[in-house]
């Protein structure tokens, strides 16, 4: 009888526990934002073609170069992307040399784009599939990437680029660089 | 004006629900007796009060009355009129207006016509009653308000969301909700019998109703909305282990378990505590689905709208109800005596494995439900899906099979395993049957494997309890068993039968190529657009052909909505009684050809047609229950007439 009060407590207990854990996940800002798993390592084979004639298209390898570079992940229909373009300016005239990967996009599209908003890269590859978007970990547009001279993602800034992130990514890619 | 009256007659059932709960805790003390005949006629009343502000809310809707803040933000006038009277409950304010509702209907119905208890133990059910009832009130009157003014009026509604505006939405979640709030019924009946301390067989008997109500239900609800997901998302798959398909299937689990207890307590007078625990547990997993999925606390493919300060009500709730009922439970659990005992080998011994396998898979689904949010707290990410939960809960889903396909044939209280032999050795011979045909057919996995062997003993296990007994004398109690099952064996061959066999291709086509999948050949006809209320679409038309049968047409669709914009696949089914043929158009390419998803699902609709099963079953043990109540209640008013007659 005895252990049968046990038990009876420890549901109890167990109901208890259950209930705290969702009090403390409540109260806790939700956190939907999907960090990439490749952080630290090197960025996947790839090789995509270009989306608009005055750029040449981009692989794995030109991020090997031995130069820091900014792979920005962006798409003409997204509109946070347009709202970041200042910003992408402002750190191509700081010396930051921006790689582009156009998501699900087309040439036509994506040229309007660039004329309206700029064009900061300097080589843009059309990934029509996501298939290079999901092999690097990123879950939506836009999002941006330090990548080191010799391939490997330092950092991932998910969401449009605002104005304070601009002396983040300019120290992630100082960093990169050393 | 609506919106007012229905907001003044919420108040007025949430004041009465408060008289009830105060009256029947008073009426328990010396003191207070009198107060007891304030408590039924106050559920009553409250019942009529809630169905007409339900009503209200249900006629602005209808009406599409945008000076209303939920009907602005949830309909639009140019939704067909089922839609608009479906997006009632398609929104959070509306769905748990519909559940105070529901649960002061099934309260004022218990308390007009149920006399069978001792009237302390109905009061202090009716207490219960308006206790957790009084808490769903709060909740709608200080933190989710379904009749709040907009000023001034919008210009037009936001819409429902597409995915939502279609017939499987009309009658999935209220469907559901039914369910959960029966089990809300045999939850009160718990506690009323465990503050007044009497747990006897008629207890078991007056709430056994309500569980096979709200077991039916639930049954029902699970069963639409797993369709509805299978034809509506467009994937082909019909359970997803979805924290919110979860959050469905633990109270029908608890419930599936307290209904077969609640029937060896009824005619055995065995199982006293155990029943009370499920009644507490099934009506708890109810609770702790609604906060699940109102909370947004798991990340889930059911979007509700998201509010933590509604979250964390549901949750006081959760604490107040769950909380107060399992610690009355520790605090009076050893004072009920177990009741009459039993062997092993007996009925009871065959549920009472039933009923621990039953415990064992909900605790199974729990632990996988709760265990991403655990990690969360830790500060690490996962996801838990089929390869936990199917593995896991076949350990306990196999010897339960089992035990179902004999259990029946069992004798209560005492018996042998060799007087049934001859059934046994007829279980046995299907599953060897069984083992032959999977085995010739090849290239099955382990667990459908099993499932298909399974499915034939059960199939044959459950019919043979009719075996020498006459057929038109047979009570309905035992047909519902029968039926539901064999629904049981119906469903998990449709499951197996789906993940053994199905076939799939996906082919990027234009008008004019030829795909095959299966036995089917499909020819891309042409992509034409179509307009319907309040979307356009691209329909692919298409014909398609079983082995050398003419062809058939199907028209799957890519809906674009623009009240609120969104693009859902509107998937086109063939179905055969051996099969469903399941085809789903996408996107466009560039060069003109449309991509084009083909599945041949061999017995997947036997899924279904076993959960419709079940339901019958239900529903037959449900009419044999009541009916018998019936007569023994005409039979016991007659002899009462009688002696009446004796004294003048």
């Amino acid at each position: 009888m005895k252990g049968f009060r046990i038990g009876l407590w420890l549901i109890v207990a167990v109901a208890l526990g259950v209930l705290a854990l969702f009090a403390t996940q409540l109260s806790k800002p939700k956190d939907d934002l999907v960090r990439s798993q490749m952080i630290g390592k090197p960025v996947p084979q790839f090789k995509l073609d270009a989306i608009v004639p005055d750029r040449p298209g981009l692989s794995s390898a030109d991020l090997a170069d031995g130069k820091p570079k900014l792979l920005n992940i962006f798409a003409s229909w997204c509109v946070p992307c347009a709202a970041e373009a200042p910003q992408l300016a402002a750190l191509e005239a700081q010396g930051v040399n921006i790689v582009g990967v156009a998501i699900r996009d087309k040439p036509a599209d994506a040229s309007q784009f660039l004329q309206l908003y700029g064009n900061p890269y300097s080589r843009i590859g059309a990934d029509n599939l996501s298939a290079v978007q999901l092999a690097i970990g990123s879950s939506g547009v836009p999002e941006s990437f330090v990548v080191d001279g010799k391939g490997i993602i330092r950092y991932q800034h998910i969401g449009d680029i605002q104005d304070r992130d601009v002396p983040v990514l300019l120290q992630k890619l100082r960093e990169a660089g050393q | 004006m609506i919106a007012e009256f229905g907001l003044a007659a919420l108040w007025l059932a949430a004041a009465l629900a408060a008289l009830q709960l105060l009256s029947g805790c008073l009426s328990l003390t010396e003191k207070g007796q009198n107060l007891a005949l304030l408590v039924r006629p106050a559920a009553v009343i409250q019942a009529v009060l809630c169905a007409a502000a339900f009503g209200s809310l249900l006629l602005l809707f209808a009406r599409t009355d945008l000076s209303v803040l939920l009907v602005a933000m949830n309909s639009h006038s140019a939704k067909p009129m089922i839609f608009k009277v479906a997006a009632t409950w398609g929104n959070h304010e509306g769905s748990m207006l519909l559940w105070v509702t529901v649960m002061a209907l099934a309260g004022g119905l218990i308390a007009l016509i149920e006399k069978r208890l001792p009237e302390r133990t109905m009061l202090a059910t009716l207490g219960a009653q308006a206790f957790v009832g009084l808490g769903f009130y709060a909740f709608l009157l200080f933190s989710s308000n379904p009749f709040e003014r907009l000023s001034p009026p919008a210009e037009q509604g936001m819409g429902l969301n597409p995915l939502l505006q279609d017939i499987g939405l009309a009658f999935h979640p209220p469907t559901l909700y039914l369910g959960y709030v029966g089990l809300s019924v045999a939850f009160s009946f718990a506690v009323g019998a465990l503050l007044t301390r009497n747990v006897t067989p008629e207890f078991a008997r007056v709430m056994r109703p309500w569980i096979l109500g709200a077991w039916i239900f639930l049954t029902l609800g699970i069963t639409a909305g797993s369709y509805w997901a299978y034809y509506e998302l467009g994937w082909g798959g019909w359970w997803f282990w979805d924290p919110v398909e979860n959050a469905s299937l633990m109270p029908w689990l608890a419930a599936t378990a307290l209904l077969h207890s609640a029937s060896v307590l009824a005619s055995r007078d065995a199982l006293r505590t155990w029943t009370i625990m499920l009644g507490v547990i099934a009506f708890s997993m109810s609770m702790m689905g609604t906060f699940l999925v109102r909370s947004g606390i798991l990340t889930s493919v059911h979007a509700f709208a998201v509010d933590p300060e509604r979250g964390s009500f549901i949750l006081a709730l959760l604490v107040l109800n769950i909380g107060a009922a399992l610690v009355l439970f520790a605090l009076r659990a050893n004072t009920i005596s177990e009741g009459q005992q039993f062997r092993a080998v007996s009925r009871e011994g065959a549920l009472v494995i039933n009923n621990v396998a039953l415990s064992a898979i909900l605790g199974i689904v729990l632990l996988g439900t709760l265990y991403p949010l655990l990690t969360e707290a830790f500060g690490i990410r996962v996801s838990v899906g089929p390869p936990y939960f199917n593995p896991v809960s076949a350990i306990f889903a196999v010897p339960m099979l089992i035990v179902l396909a004999v259990g029946p044939m069992l004798r209560w209280r005492r018996d042998s395993l060799g007087r049934i032999e001859k059934p046994i050795i007829a279980v046995i011979l299907a599953g060897l049957v069984g083992i032959i045909v999977a085995f010739s057919l090849g290239g099955i996995e382990l667990l459908p494997f099993i499932g298909i062997v399974l499915s034939l003993m059960v199939a044959v296990g459950s019919v043979l309890p009719l075996k020498g007994r006459s057929l038109r004398r047979l009570p309905l109690a035992v047909w519902g068993m029968v039926i539901a099952h064999l629904g049981i064996a119906v469903a998990l061959f449709g499951m197996s039968a789906d993940s053994a066999f199905t076939q799939q291709t996906l082919v990027a086509a234009s008008p004019g190529d030829v795909a095959k999948v299966g036995p089917w050949t499909i020819t891309l006809e042409s992509v034409d657009p179509v307009a319907g209320p309040n979307w356009t679409a691209l329909e692919g038309r298409m014909a398609a052909s079983y082995r050398d049968e003419p062809a058939q047409r199907i028209a799957p669709q890519s809906r674009t909505f623009w009240a609120p914009p969104q693009q859902t696949s509107e998937s086109a089914l063939l179905t055969r009684w051996n099969g469903q043929l399941y085809a789903v158009i996408g996107n466009e390419a560039e060069d003109g050809r449309w991509q084009l998803r083909l599945w041949w699902k061999p017995f997947v609709t036997f899924i279904w047609y076993g959960g419709i099963m079940i339901a019958l079953g239900g529903l037959l043990a449900l009419m044999g229950r009541v009916s018998v109540d019936l007569r023994r209640r005409h039979a016991q008013r007659r002899i009462e007439q009688r002696h009446e007659g004796y004294v003048q």
